[in-house]
């Protein structure tokens, strides 16, 4: 088979359309909200049963928060360390300013050893630089291996969710596809079948692949070494198997000492698939030389774009404290009902929300609507394992885009009828009692009052919202009555 | 002009010019009120571990060290397995008769090939964290390189009592000497590997071995 291209999103060039417009589109597919509401509900009461079983879980989130802090406040020292421990261990550095940069040393370095395909395991910073597409360009075939993300790249889609990027597709369609794509002469749409084609179709892969490609779930500064979390063995076949090794990873993934995993390693899983501890996890420093134990080469590429950007707002910062377990998207109730893809980010969700505008910078429409992409109803911060304030960061980011378009619009741009609403809403959502105020009126006195941008006849700062908020119609009950309703 | 390197340090470094210039980051408070050890009740941290490593689907046995190979024998014959691999630095006694042995040694290593044809691997561990139902791997002597216990389709694991501790940071105390002075790759284990990924319906063995069956021996 031949991978398929991904659509483009917010790290594309071009435009992105609103999270309206998206979530417009959305919401009209049924299957795909059944899909959703299954999953999050089922992620969302085990989450809190394994949460439960820990005594000492705010400690261990405090921990976890107070670490990435330390690391974020002196991340030019931890970098330099962890470059140093790493070359120590018989890996190379490379570091990249932004994605081009990162996808021509990965394509380097498979050319250099003449392979035409890699083979890789799930990794975003990878999807967010489009180094498949990168690669192909070269000549490459990149190989997702997780199952889901297999799916995904056979039907040429983007992913959903961070952590079951395939949630919306259901075992009849991912049946066709292995038909038609893997090569397979028959098979039924049980899971367990399906889960076997591509396991056979897989292994031939991984023993033949020169290089594999992989993410990484953090670096220790002290030691040097990497590690991979993940369920289904893919992983461990990626970073074990071909014999170069490149794992690409943002800056922000450091940990200090080999020791603070004793945090992370019980944050994560239960956050994430909502167990004790996933089937596995790699940790490996550097190369084994002599042992002959896994890649006899091993590329450590630390990528910045746009991460330092994040990191020079003082409110913004703590965006970078993430270890995408993906427990703020189960909670959300704006996530549950749209899905990722109208988020048009391989960051979906709350932190998709608040870290995609940060990371391609504030001024393209669609990226600027995320941060409005929220009721503010503040369940994402409750499960946050590194407490990421998000509701203080989407009104912090609403701030900014309102203020980007006043300082670098001309007289025209500001007076125009988007801006005076953007701050009117800015004002708004800043007060969460008066964004419910708002949202009850919205309902009583009907939605589309004021479109095609005419500021109508609504009294306040509503008129203004619904200048721009085209988001029709209004749900009869608002996400956050939903949500307190849910919680009972 | 100027290296990737030194703009992303320059950058660095220019977004975090908040930091008071003579901070260390000793100096950013981490508060630690985790707990770091169990209460030392050895009997529960052993039940513990059997319990919660059987909840991810594998097989465990508990028995005395004197009937291990006995055991093992059993129980390759009654999952029928005859090609078995086993790593170097293995108690010999605990290899039965009466099946073929791929021996992997530094000097002769098994390939690829010959494992992925392989019917099972027989090793020991690092540790088993019972808080979680993890075996521990750190490809130290009885456990070998990766490779032994990812490709074939079987995996028996000898875990000895006094190697089970209580909670995730003790083991992870245990293992930095390793990691540090060694740099030798550390593998996590909790169950055999599994997906969700269609329709939200578990199923066991992805990759890796599909079936993980454990011997706690006392
Ligand atoms: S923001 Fe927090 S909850 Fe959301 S994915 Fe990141 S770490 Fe998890």
């Amino acid at each position: 088979m031949t991978p398929r291209t991904k659509p483009p999103d917010a790290f594309s060039p071009g435009e992105t359309p609103t999270f309206e417009v998206s979530a417009r589109e959305s919401l009209r597919d049924s299957q795909l909200r059944r899909n959703l509401g299954k999953a999050t509900q089922t992620i969302r009461r085990k989450r809190a049963v394994a949460v439960e079983e820990l005594p000492d879980w705010e400690e261990l989130r405090e921990a976890g928060r107070a670490l990435k802090e330390r690391t974020l406040r002196h991340l030019d020292t931890y970098l330099l360390q962890l470059e140093e421990s790493v070359t120590r261990a018989g890996g190379v550095v490379h570091w990249a300013r932004d994605a081009d940069e990162a996808n021509r040393i990965v394509a380097g370095i498979a050319k250099e050893k003449g392979a035409d395909e890699v083979v890789k395991v799930k990794s975003i910073a990878t999807d967010e630089t489009k180094l498949n597409e990168h690669l192909e360009s070269e000549g490459i075939h990149a190989f997702e291996t997780d199952l889901a993300e297999l799916i995904i790249q056979l039907a040429g889609e983007n992913s959903s969710h961070i952590l079951v990027p395939a949630i919306h597709k259901n075992r009849a369609e991912i049946r066709e596809l292995f038909l038609r794509e893997l090569d397979v002469e028959d098979l039924s749409d049980e899971p367990k079948d399906l889960t076997n084609a591509a396991r056979l179709y897989l292994r031939k892969k991984f023993l033949n692949a020169k290089v594999g490609v992989s993410g990484a779930n953090f670096a220790v500064a002290e030691t040097g070494t990497i590690s991979v979390v993940e369920s289904e063995g893919n992983g461990r076949m990626c970073t074990t198997l071909p014999p170069v090794l490149v794992t690409l990873m943002g800056i922000e993934k450091i940990i200090p000492r080999w020791r603070d995993f004793e945090v992370f390693m019980q944050l994560l899983p239960r956050s994430s698939t909502a167990e004790r501890m996933n089937p596995y996890t790699s940790f490996w420093t550097g190369v084994s030389g002599e042992a002959g134990d896994g890649p006899q080469e091993f590329h450590l590429v630390l990528l910045d774009n746009g991460r330092t950007d994040v990191l020079a707002d003082e409110i913004g910062r703590q965006t970078l404290n993430c270890i995408r377990c993906s427990a703020c998207l189960n909670v959300c109730p704006v996530y549950e009902r749209t899905g990722g893809h109208a988020y048009n980010s391989v960051y979906p969700g709350p932190i998709g929300a608040i870290l995609t505008p940060q990371l391609v910078g504030i001024g393209k429409p669609g990226p600027d609507s995320l941060p409005y992409a929220s009721s503010l109803c503040g369940a994402c911060y409750q499960v946050c394992p590194v407490k990421i304030n998000i509701p203080e960061v989407l009104v912090h980011l609403r701030g900014r885009v309102v203020r980007h378009k006043q300082d670098g619009g001309t007289l025209r741009q500001r007076l125009d009828p988007e801006n005076v609403a953007m701050q009117a809403m800015a004002k708004t959502f800043s007060d969460p009692k008066l964004y419910e105020n708002a949202q009850g009126l919205a309902r009583v006195g009907q939605w589309p009052f004021a479109r095609g941008g005419k500021i109508g006849s609504l009294p306040g700062r509503l008129a203004g919202w619904t200048a721009v908020r085209d988001l029709k119609p209004v749900p009869k009950q608002s996400f956050r009555e939903w949500w307190k309703e849910e919680r009972g | 002009m100027a290296t990737a390197k030194e703009t992303i340090l320059w950058r660095v470094r220019r977004a975090t010019r908040d930091v008071p210039e003579g901070e260390r980051p000793g100096d950013v408070p981490v508060e630690r009120g985790y707990r770091k050890e169990g209460d030392g009740a050895r009997a529960g941290t052993v039940d513990r571990f059997a319990a919660h490593v059987a909840e991810y689907e594998a097989t465990v046995h508990r028995l005395s060290g004197d009937d291990l190979p006995d055991a093992v024998g059993k129980i390759l014959e009654k999952r029928g397995l005859r090609r078995l691999v086993v790593p170097p630095g293995l108690p010999e006694g605990w290899v039965p008769g009466g099946v073929e042995v791929l021996r992997d040694d530094a000097n002769a290593r098994l390939s690829n090939g010959v494992l992925d044809a392989s019917d099972g691997v027989l090793t020991g561990c690092a540790l088993g964290i019972a808080q979680t139902g993890t075996i521990v791997l750190d490809a130290g002597p009885g456990q070998g390189r990766r490779a032994l216990t990812l490709l074939p389709d079987y995996h028996l694991c000898v875990v000895r009592e006094e190697q089970v501790v209580d909670l995730v940071p003790e083991a992870f105390a245990r293992l930095e000497a390793t990691v540090r002075d060694e740099g030798r790759a550390v593998t996590f284990i909790s169950g055999p590997s599994a997906t969700s990924d269609i329709e939200l319906n578990r199923v066991e063995g992805v990759h890796g071995p599909r079936a993980l069956e454990v011997l706690i021996v006392g």
